[in-house]
């Protein structure tokens, strides 16, 4: 086994008698990409800035690259990581280019250095016709794929994203999918946080559950969903749909009942024998699908409603 | 070392990464300078003239040290002081907080190998090295009006890169724990146009009733005009070392108390 980019061991955070981060270990191996999915105020936002030493642990122990610590060697980490936060920190004041110039000097990059890497990058981010624009002028996946450019300036081995497609409309999300893809192929490593489950489904190789700051699962995608749930979901919704779930002949058919709202879920290895019975209740919609991992995540944190930040 | 210290009050631990986030500012700035300088002239110019010449030609001379000069002269080598104090204090204290907390241009430059107390350092700087260009301006205006033509406003021009220093160390204290723009205000009203007035620029501080010229004799503003008026006068001033000192220690103490409070916002 490779030396972890990263190993997060034993972390705890407390904001007073909070604790936001209880307990926390994970690694990430060279080309790897690692998800963290939880609510909100489940610790991934707390976690994360902890791995940039921007917030410091009550306890625990942070490593990287096989010895660094942060945060007593965050100046010489930070060299070597990538990272996108969640509110994008252009400067509005400078060009596209101009950005990735100016970041590459807080790296102590020399200039030359800076603006061969230049038209490099804003082909990889498909901004290589907005070279001269400002952010102001660009569009929301623009600007979320300059922030991605500007953070592989210094050529770093390990990327941390916070949420990089949130607020970005389909099309946009698809195309930044398609970089960290790219990226990912050329063998770099991935750390982000998502809400997407199909972000984590396509780009991670291994997700992290975290809920009220604690590590709840782990494991590739597809094995957290043949551990967790029946292979095969039916989701039933329309008037007096939910009366079904107390109905004793279908309760025999499925391993799991759900009700959220309007629609009931059942969960089951085989539905053909529920799909039959279903034909009588000819009034009521059904949904067929194989269980994913939008299932997973509410089935392990919940379907009610997280508010706070 | 980590990029924020735990303990605030530990000493400045300081580097060359100040340089490249002090070329950001220069280089935002560039682009706009031209307005910019005009709007850190003009107001100033504008008081010379209407209170140098319009109060002056009332006033007529004034009498200091035993010596008669002009009250434009007076004025001038006070407003000058003044301009120093106000260009680095808008700039550490609007400037700073917007790329501080409007914009995140400091948490973006804290995702790079670069620690706050150099971020902090840069805008010091920036902000004391924007202050000596609007300076410099005013002086050369200065010189063309034929206000004063002594060699010793040679001296004067780094003794007010010291002045702007100070200030934009007094001024990142503010900075540090603004929530927003509107309490700049209260530094504004309840420390700056105060010292305006106690500092000697419109008037001699000798007029100041005894108790009150003693505390407004240790000002940073009335130590600077200390330094700066006997040179535009072609005399050197009495007791530089003290006033030197003393302008020093109002910057390191407000340097150290900035950078502290800047450490505790961003320590979380």
């Amino acid at each position: 086994m490779n030396t972890p980019l990263l190993s997060v061991d034993h972390l705890v955070k407390r904001y007073g008698d909070t604790t936001v981060v209880n307990d926390l270990s994970f690694h990430i191996q060279p080309g790897e990409c690692l998800g963290v999915i939880g609510p909100n105020g489940a610790g991934k936002t707390t976690s994360l800035r902890m791995c940039l030493g921007l917030s410091e642990p009550d306890s625990g122990s942070i490593a990287y690259f096989g010895g660094q610590q942060m945060p007593q060697d965050a100046l010489a980490i930070k060299a070597q990581l990538g990272v996108v936060a969640q509110m994008d920190t252009l400067d509005p004041d400078f060009t596209a280019e101009e950005n990735l110039l100016v970041f590459g000097r807080y790296f102590g990059l020399p200039d030359a250095t800076i603006r061969e890497r230049i038209p490099k990058l804003l082909e990889f981010a498909a901004l290589s016709h907005k070279a001269k624009a400002k952010p102001g002028e660009l569009s929301g996946g623009m600007k979320r794929r300059l922030s991605l450019a500007r953070a592989l300036i210094n050529q770093p081995r390990l990327l941390m994203l916070d949420e990089p497609t949130t607020g970005l409309d389909p099309q946009a999300r698809h195309l930044m999918w398609e970089r960290l893809q790219l990226l990912l192929q050329q063998g770099k490593s991935i750390l982000l946080t998502t809400h997407f489950m199909d972000e984590a489904e396509r780009l991670c190789s291994r997700l992290l559950v975290l809920d009220q700051g604690r590590k709840i699962a782990e494991g590739t995608p597809r094995d957290l969903i043949a551990q967790h749930l029946e292979p095969e979901v039916v989701e039933v919704f329309g008037q007096g749909a939910v009366a079904l779930a107390q109905e004793a002949s279908l309760k025999a058919l499925a391993q799991r009942i759900e009700v959220s709202g309007e629609t009931v879920f059942f969960y089951t290895h085989d539905s053909r024998s529920l799909l039959g019975a279903l034909q009588a209740w000819p009034a009521l919609r059904t949904l067929h699908r194989p269980s994913n991992l939008e299932d997973l995540f509410l089935k392990l944190t919940g379907r009610q409603i997280r508010e706070e930040g | 070392m980590s990029q924020i210290q735990n303990n605030i009050w530990a000493a400045p631990r300081l580097s060359m990464r100040w340089w490249p986030v002090f070329q950001r500012n220069w280089l935002v700035w560039k682009k706009l300078a031209i307005p910019s300088l005009v709007g850190n002239i003009a107001e100033p110019l504008m008081w010379l003239v209407a209170f140098g010449y319009g109060l002056g030609s009332l006033v007529g001379q004034i009498e200091l040290g035993g010596e008669k000069v002009p009250y434009i002269l007076f004025l001038a080598s006070g407003s000058i002081c003044m301009s120093a104090m106000n260009a680095a204090t808008f700039e550490a204290l609007y400037s700073a907080f917007s790329r501080m907390h409007v914009q995140k241009t400091w948490d973006g430059i804290m995702n790079a190998p670069v620690r706050l107390d150099d971020v902090v350092l840069a805008e010091m700087l920036w902000a004391a090295f924007k202050s000596l260009f609007t300076v410099t301006a005013i002086l050369g205006v200065m010189l063309a009006l034929g206000i004063s033509h002594s060699w010793k406003l040679l001296v004067a021009w780094p003794v007010l890169l010291g002045v702007g220093i100070t200030f934009s160390c007094m001024a990142l204290i503010f900075n540090a724990l603004a929530k927003g723009y509107d309490f700049f205000t209260y530094y504004f009203t309840l420390f700056l146009t105060p010292m305006m007035f106690l500092s000697g620029i419109f008037f001699p501080r000798d007029q100041l009733p005894p108790i009150v010229r003693a505390i407004a004799d240790w000002l940073p503003l009335s130590v600077a005009v200390d330094l700066v008026r006997p040179l535009f006068m072609d005399r050197w001033p009495d007791q530089a070392l003290r006033h030197v000192l003393v302008l020093a220690v109002f910057a390191v103490v407000a340097f150290w108390i900035a950078l502290a409070l800047t450490r505790k916002r961003f320590r979380s």
